[in-house]
């Protein structure tokens, strides 16, 4: 520890011996750092947008479907407990939201056109804390209940139906015995959501009409549970996974909707692929600096050598050095970063794209997120590869012979 | 005691398309607390020979001995080791530390002999100012003469009271006075505390000092003689 000391102070002062090139190098370190913090919140945020989207429409962190539903998601494949009995398991199971649905591929259909949507039976009062509509922001009312006779349809659905609140249209799908089963709906509300493809996507009614016309009884789709982090569903996987039998599945919701399950790991590889790639442009400039520096002190270093200090202790030096440029710049580029992402958290409005946005899944605001864990995984890699660029300057300096260095000119 | 012996040292370089003999099957015993002046024109191998002595230069054959070790066989952290401990080095331009300043370069082989700080700074001004530079310790190397440098490179090869001193050239770039004094300096360590001086210079004045006169030529011992110093 001593000697680190006395390492430490010799690598400080002679960092600053070029004041003017380790200026430069820091500033492209700090440059650096920030670019790959920056990126990688922009990204983030977009990507966890993306997510959040996504989970909060299949919705729920947790699943429990019929086995055979997530290949065929038809009336067929409804769970094998009933209302009563998901009450008597869930009911008191300590679980921070859960809900029962009906979820069935349908046709809506106006006086005017039809599209295929995915009609949801919902039990309004159960999802209010986690359903992807906000019920206050409803043209005209959302559902009051599951036994609501009314439809609630995204607002792009009702243009592209050419129909409004007060007016009738008719969903159809099928019953468990293949037979149509539909019925007429009141329009009763319009809802708003991120995307026009979500808007554009679903029905709801509420649960017990759509069990009535599907004649499905009190069974349901797909039962869901949300927690409080949609990245940790492991604590509530496990509990529900031990509260029910083989005859349903269990599912995680990066197994339901897998596309956004890869995208989330994908965000990590693609975090570690960014920083790596900034890191080896200035790993340039930092052996080209470790480098220069080494070369315009070999006398020095002789004389180091020369008055006991071991070679170890030359390359620590050189390394010490290169850890405190790193760390300084790295510093400066985490100050930096955190000054600008923070003031754009409230959101990036980037509407000028957003079509192209929505045609892979993300939202036309674009929400900056300052990761701690992301900071972390930057500076770490940057400091353990210039560690590794570091070694040869450091090893070269340290295998001088101490008589032909101290005759340098 | 025999505080240095060198047995049959040979040292070739080689410069453009000739061989230079350094050292030429060079022998020699320095006891301890001996004044010794190393002596010959350019080229001569005493700078060599100091090289050798100290364990900066491996030579080609041949056997040397600091007290009861042999370091021609000693790997580089042995050596390091060995002049950390036992040698003090005085080299012929400076050889300053420059990001250091007066008082940390004096105390820099205390450093990294882990020396207390305390006890450091003690040593470090006691030393500086034997050497004339109270007052000057937060200077840095740029911001003193030549001379200043000097002792400062002086007491800091000192401080620690090596067994052994190796000057190569030490008055080289300083003035009459200045010179004096310093020769003054090593005269008073090698009387009081028997460290042993081995000296290479042209300067008549520094063998003056000299107990004993050793002249060399072409790597090779011509003259060994004991003088009365001045």
């Amino acid at each position: 520890m001593h000697m680190f000391f006395v390492l430490s102070r010799l690598a400080w002062r002679y960092l600053w011996r070029n004041h003017r090139r380790t200026i430069v190098m820091l500033s492209a370190i700090a440059i650096g750092a920030w670019a790959m913090i920056f990126m990688t919140a922009l990204t983030r945020g977009m990507v966890d947008q993306m997510i959040e989207d996504g989970v909060s429409v299949i919705p729920g962190h947790v699943l429990i479907h019929d086995p055979d539903y997530l290949d065929d998601p038809s009336v067929n494949n409804r769970v094998a407990l009933n209302d009563a009995e998901l009450d008597e398991r869930f009911g008191d199971a300590g679980f921070v939201s859960w809900a029962s649905r009906v979820r069935v591929p349908a046709i809506v259909t106006s006086e005017r056109e039809s599209r295929g949507v995915t009609l949801l039976g919902i039990d309004p009062q159960a999802e209010r804390g986690f359903s992807f509509v906000d019920y206050d922001d409803v043209d005209g009312r959302f559902l009051e209940g599951p036994d609501d006779k009314g439809v609630v349809l995204g607002a792009k659905l009702a243009d592209t139906l050419e129909t409004r609140v007060g007016k009738r249209v008719v969903l159809m799908s099928q019953d468990p015995d293949n037979e149509i089963a539909d019925r007429g709906f009141r329009v009763v509300g319009l809802f708003h959501a991120e995307m026009d493809a979500t808007e554009e996507s679903y029905a709801f009614v509420g649960k017990r009409t759509a069990q009535d016309m599907l004649r499905i009884g009190n069974s349901v789709s797909e039962v869901v549970f949300v927690g409080d982090d949609y990245r940790d569903v492991e604590p509530i996987y496990e509990k529900v996974a031990a509260l029910v039998d083989d005859s349903v599945r269990v599912s995680r919701w990066t197994e339901v909707d897998t596309y956004l399950g890869t995208m989330m790991g994908m965000m990590d590889g693609f975090m570690l692929i960014w920083v790596i790639v900034i890191f080896l442009a200035l790993s340039f400039g930092l052996v080209n600096t470790l480098v220069m520096a080494v070369f315009e002190r070999i006398r020095e270093i002789g004389l180091m050598l020369a008055l006991g200090m071991k070679p170890s202790m030359i390359l620590g030096q050189i390394l010490i050095e290169s850890m405190m440029l790193l760390a300084v710049g790295l510093l400066i580029g985490d100050v930096l970063a955190w000054a600008t992402i923070k003031p754009l958290e409230g959101g990036i409005d980037i509407s000028i794209v957003a079509e192209g946005m929505e045609m892979f899944g993300a939202s036309s605001t674009l929400y900056p997120s300052f990761n701690i864990d992301d900071v972390i995984l930057a500076n770490v890699v940057v400091m353990i590869l210039g560690f590794l660029a570091s070694l040869s300057p450091a090893w070269r300096a340290s295998r001088y012979e101490p008589v032909e260095a101290i005759t340098k000119v | 005691m025999t505080a240095v012996r060198c047995i049959d040292l040979c040292k070739t370089y080689r410069q453009g398309d000739q061989d230079i003999k350094a050292l030429d099957h060079l022998s020699i015993d320095i006891e301890k607390g001996e004044f010794v002046c190393l002596m010959s024109p350019s080229g001569g191998g005493k700078t060599t020979l100091l090289n050798a002595i100290g364990g900066l230069d491996i030579p080609d054959s041949g056997e040397v001995w600091i007290a009861d070790e042999r370091i021609d066989q000693m790997s580089k952290g042995q050596l390091a080791d060995l002049r950390l401990a036992n040698i003090g080095f005085v080299f012929q331009a400076y050889n300053l530390i420059p990001v250091l300043s007066a008082q940390e370069n004096v105390e820099f082989v205390m450093q990294v002999q882990g020396i207390p700080a305390a006890e450091r700074r003690d040593k470090s001004h006691a030393i500086l100012e034997e050497v004339g530079l109270k007052g000057l310790e937060t200077r840095r190397p740029a911001e003193m003469s030549g001379g200043q440098q000097q002792r400062v490179a002086v007491a800091r090869a000192i401080v620690s009271r090596p067994e052994l001193v190796l000057a190569d050239e030490p008055t080289a770039n300083l003035d009459s006075k200045t010179s004096a004094e310093l020769m003054e300096l090593f005269t008073e360590l090698n009387e009081h505390h028997s460290t042993t001086f081995i000296i290479a210079t042209h300067d008549q004045r520094v063998q003056a000092y000299a107990k004993r006169l050793v002249r060399m030529l072409d790597g090779r011992i011509v003259g060994d003689a004991e003088q009365h110093a001045a």
